[in-house]
């Protein structure tokens, strides 16, 4: 199965070309005439040269060594790896969207406007929020958004001594990072023996300081919030904000609305809820919804309508700004659009049921053979520890690896923090139920191999184009470019 | 369980750092018991010689590949030395914790700090105490 | 319902799988949710979609836009219509890599961490850097970030940006900074460019970084010489935004004393799709790589010594380094960092070339054409490289308009970003350009009452 790849540097053959332009056809002057000489390059840019077969061939013999959700099932917990529908990528692709520069003239874009003032309504209703900017262009930028837009919001109030945001100790890396980045400190809030905010600690973590809480519910575990009326109040009261982090929305829609749990902020997250690929890590869209007294703080511009024309409206003098250089990832707004247009009330609330529904049936299954810590209705994913397997030799990253060597794509390792050696699986509402025996099966198989071998387990995979990449000597000496030996 | 390498002649703190008093300065560094819950140490940033470190604070940072450890220095000072041989090998600090994995050497100011530091029998049993966590 | 070809469970499937679990209806599996707080029935969204109504719908809304193939354009600033080989299009269509995650399983994703790391090192070969991250949201998070680079490197925390970087990135900038602590400051311009006895004067130690666009939001090539001592005299970090088109021509950043090379990368092989998604680009010398945001791809071997690549140096990033990571981006845009690079290496070291010099050829033509025109002014003096800015009789989103009934999509209004610059244009040429299409455009400039 080992199979070496050159590199296109490798493939370069001095002369190739790749491409046809057509001849200048405007009257040329000598370069030294446009450009000052100490201006222009004096060594030739050093790129490869291949003809256009030789890169398809090698873009193409890439693909094959990459796992989509095309590929198989990819139960990535957090991740929401549902299947990608194909029509996004056809009305996203259309002219009228793709080729769109943002500076046009309003009139000669009317048609994205009306796209982007429609998807607002949409995700208003959906989430039970007041207004949306869908300028963030992923979750960890829509936190971020959403914790400017909290900040204005408590120092036009004249309250601006309110330093911390409070994040629950299960709560992704990102959450963290963001609220340094707003200039705020952190205070995690631990969770309980139930795997839910700890109530008690956050009411002696709340006070004046405390600007807001991130809450991702359901949180990381995949176990709803049940006292989230209580953690509102024991927010609000102190006169904190309540921000939701649309991660795990996959397990609510048109069950429960955030806006309704009390939440003043969400971001969702386009590329997990609303279908649209991941591409590698991006782009993705994290649109952010807010609540009345918090609309004058989003970022410029917002789309509104006036006339029956629609128009860009820059008129919000306690806006934070830009968070983009223009209106976000577009192109993903259009592709998520499709899918809810396609989904429609009935169809998303189905997707959250199976998606609940999935994740439940295959919760079941596993337990049989692993490990589940909090073992209680989940939502749309949970968190298995491979603790006892670990003892016997080969832990949740060594699970994922046995499981690359039957055709899956492993689960969520090593997150969340505090449940060890954390499996973290969530299957979507897209994967069929035999796909989720044929999993649990293969799982099975491999609490086999640990028991019987659990060394071997602990070397795979051994079916991959590579074996087990060195990690430590990636950073140990890193190699982050190709040189010309 | 317990073959973790505790030397003598060294202090040790809570967060696992050691501190070896050698005249008027003192090396610090990180325990065998800390280097091997990092695994495999893969980058360190040093203080820069002549700042001042205080007890407690974090004075340098260890990376193995997936996590981050500050060195929180055991006792007050300024740095007058830093082993620079960790830039090329941070390794060293994983084959050889107490000795040419010691992490910077600072001048001792209060010897008083010393002593409420743990000596190896003490950390012996608050290792032994972790572990059973 | 519309959508009920996505979901594969049939009632059957649900009812022996409820069964399998011990639950007797869907509602159970809800039972956690406090019932005073549920939706009550179905929620008001607009109604279910066929794929064929979809996909009337989205054409339609489509149809009411025009864009850069139903006009001509010489519309730029910072967003541009360069050609894109047919090839772009469908190694990126590829759904191995357009499907997958973040390639947390190196082993099975080992097509999209080549890739990146190819992408990697075209962007170092472009900006003569040592490393580059494997891409950022946009120019604008590209160059807000880079800065911060600078501010994490020095310990300190004031930016100085020149007025001549993209008032679109300065915005950013300015929103970004004032929540975090950060203090931005502007450099003056004069003739368009940086002035660079103001910011001699305003460079002090402390000064994080210090950041300028080549070739500049008005098209314009920036002096560098002496620009860089100017900075590192006081132990600032030197940020150039640059335009990765206009590099295989000009001097690349390192040579004239670069610390951060940051950019947009919307123009390699990318369409526009109204500014998003775009490309961020973040490159640095060695010294700066563990300030640097986002992931990065390198080079590793396997347990049998085959070559292979990973994520590295994650240790900066937010899942590890949580509340003290380099920055919060989890993401970024691997897919159009694919695109950049089947671009680069379909146009490969003489096309890259032949696109930028045949952008300077045109751009040079038609500024020479237009600024000869009676009622119409060059602003600026100095040498541009694919647009500059012309004073025009007139308001420019009349002449604009006037322009679109001719399928001409025409400048940006630089007034808005610029009060001084009052009926001023910034005109953008690329190598996609006629001179029959440029010729057009000034015929149709001369014609406008």
């Amino acid at each position: 199965m080992r199979k070496p790849k050159a590199l296109l540097f490798e493939m370069s053959r001095s002369g190739r070309l790749g491409y046809s332009l057509p001849d200048c056809d405007v009257p040329e002057k000598p370069l030294a005439e446009l450009i000052p000489e100490k201006h222009q390059r004096s060594e030739p840019l050093d790129l490869p040269e291949l003809s256009e077969g030789e890169i398809i061939r090698h873009f193409t013999e890439l693909s094959t060594r990459n796992f989509g959700v095309d590929t198989g099932f990819y139960p990535l917990g957090s991740c929401t790896m549902k299947y990608n529908p194909k029509v996004n990528e056809e009305t996203a692709a259309l002219s009228g969207f793709s080729l769109l520069h943002p500076c046009q003239p309003e009139e000669t874009v009317q048609g994205a406007l009306e796209l982007l003032y429609k998807m607002e309504q949409e995700l208003k209703e959906l989430t039970g929020m007041d207004r949306f900017t869908l300028q963030p262009a992923a979750g960890a930028h829509g936190e971020l958004t959403g914790l400017m837009v909290i900040q204005a919001y408590h120092h036009h109030r004249g309250d601006s001594k309110r330093n911390r945001v409070l994040i629950p100790l299960s709560a992704h890396g990102t959450n963290p990072a963001t609220v340094s980045m707003a200039g705020y400190e952190v205070v995690q809030v631990p969770c309980d023996e139930r795997g839910l905010v700890d109530l008690e600690a956050l009411k002696e973590a709340v006070d004046e300081n405390t600007s807001a809480l991130m809450l991702t519910n359901p949180s990381t575990l995949g176990l709803f919030e049940e006292d989230i009326v209580a953690i509102a109040r024991t927010v609000h009261e102190a006169g904190g904000l309540l921000y939701y982090d649309g991660a795990n929305m996959n397990a609510i829609m048109g069950y429960i609305r955030p806006g309704d749990m009390g939440f003043d902020v969400v971001h969702l997250n386009l590329h997990k809820t609303m279908s649209t690929p991941h591409g590698g890590g991006g782009p993705g869209s994290g649109p952010v919804g807010v609540k009345e007294r918090l609309i004058p703080f989003l970022p410029v511009p917002l789309v509104d309508n006036k006339n029956d024309q629609f128009f860009f409206n820059y008129d919000l003098p306690e806006s934070i700004g830009k968070m983009h250089s223009f209106y976000g990832n577009f192109g993903v707004v259009v592709k998520a659009y499709t899918y809810l247009r396609m989904m429609g009330a009935e169809g998303l609330k189905q997707a959250s049921g199976d998606a609940v529904l999935n994740a439940n049936y295959l919760m079941n299954l596993l337990k049989k053979n692993y490990w589940l810590p909090y073992d209680r209705i989940c939502k749309h994913e949970f968190v298995l520890s491979a603790k006892p397997e670990k003892k016997k030799g080969a832990g949740a990253g060594d699970i994922a690896k046995a499981l690359l060597d039957r055709g899956f794509h492993p689960p969520t390792v090593y997150f969340p923090l505090i449940v060890e050696d954390a499996l973290m699986i969530e299957p979507t509402e897209t994967e069929t139920k035999e796909t989720l025996d044929a999993f649990a099966e293969v799982m099975t198989e491999i609490a086999k191999d640990i028991d019987e071998d659990a060394e071997k387990v602990a070397h795979g995979p051994y079916n991959t184009v590579v074996g087990r990449l060195d990690e430590v000597q990636a950073a140990r000496n890193p190699v982050l470019r190709w040189e010309k030996k | 369980m317990m073959d973790y390498k505790i030397v003598d002649g060294v202090r040790y703190t809570q967060k696992h750092e050691w501190v070896r008093p050698e005249g008027e300065t003192a090396k610090v560094g990180l325990s065998d018991y800390a280097q091997d819950k990092l695994g495999e140490i893969v980058f360190v940033e040093l203080p820069e010689v002549g700042v001042e470190v205080e007890a407690g604070k974090s004075s340098a940072v260890i990376e193995s590949v997936k996590a981050v450890a500050d060195l929180y220095a055991p006792i007050d000072g300024k740095v007058v030395e830093v082993n620079e041989e960790l830039l090329d090998q941070p390794e060293l600090i994983n084959s050889d914790p107490y000795g040419e994995g010691w992490v910077y050497k600072v001048e001792i100011r209060d010897g008083n700090q010393l002593e409420i530091l743990m000596d190896k029998k003490a950390y012996e049993v608050f290792v032994a105490e972790e572990e059973e966590e | 319902m519309g959508g009920k070809h996505y979901l594969p469970l049939t009632d059957e499937d649900r009812k022996e799988m409820l069964a399998a679990i011990g639950a007797r209806s869907m509602e159970d599996l809800f039972s956690d949710i406090p019932s005073e707080m549920r939706v009550k029935g179905k929620l008001a969204l607009s109604p279910a979609l066929s794929e064929s109504e979809a996909l009337k719908h989205l054409s339609e809304l489509a149809a009411k836009n025009r864009h850069t193939d139903s006009c001509v354009s010489f519309m730029g600033a910072g967003i541009y219509d360069h050609f894109i080989p047919s090839v772009v299009k469908h190694v990126i269509g590829r759904s191995e890599f357009c499907t997958s995650y973040t390639p947390y399983q190196p082993e099975v994703s080992q097509g999209i961490l080549q890739a990146i790391f190819e992408y990697q090192t075209m962007i170092c070969q472009l900006t003569g850097m040592d490393v580059a991250n494997a891409s950022m949201y946009d120019g604008g998070t590209a160059v807000t970030e880079g800065a911060i680079m600078g501010c994490g490197a020095t310990r300190r925390s004031k930016v100085l940006v020149s007025r001549s970087v993209s008032p679109f990135y300065r915005a950013i900038m300015a929103n970004y900074y004032d929540s975090r602590g950060l203090a931005l400051e502007e450099i003056p311009l004069k003739d368009g460019c940086t002035d660079l006895e103001e910011l001699a004067e305003m460079v002090d130690g402390e000064t994080a970084s210090v950041v300028v666009q080549q070739p500049n939001f008005f098209g314009l090539i920036e002096e560098t010489e002496g620009l860089a001592d100017l900075i590192h005299d006081q132990k600032a970090v030197l940020v150039v935004c640059a335009d990765p088109i206009s590099l295989p021509l000009l001097q690349p950043p390192s040579e004239y004393g670069a610390d951060i090379v940051v950019g947009e990368g919307q123009c390699l092989g990318v369409p526009s799709s109204f500014g998003g998604p775009a490309l961020g680009i973040i490159a640095a010398r060695q010294k700066f790589v563990r300030q640097m945001p986002g992931r990065i791809a390198g080079e590793t071997v396997d347990s049998e010594g085959n070559r292979g690549y990973v994520l590295t140096l994650q240790t900066r990033e937010q899942h590890i380094r949580r509340e003290k990571a380099a920055s919060n981006i989890c993401s970024n845009q691997a897919l159009v960092a694919l695109a950049a690079s089947v671009y680069m290496a379909t146009l490969g070291r003489q096309g890259m070339r032949e696109v930028a010099e045949q952008c300077i050829q045109k751009a040079a033509y038609a500024r020479e054409k237009i600024s000869a025109l009676k009622g119409y002014e060059e602003v600026f003096p100095g040498r541009c490289f694919k647009e500059f800015a012309v004073k025009v009789p007139g308001k420019p989103a009349n002449l604009n308009c006037a322009l679109l009934e001719k399928n001409i999509l025409g400048g940006v209004d630089l007034e808005p970003f610029y009060p001084e610059l009052k009926q001023t244009m910034l005109f953008t040429v690329t190598e996609k350009r006629t001179a029959e299409e440029i010729n057009t455009l000034v015929r149709e400039l001369e014609g406008w009452k």
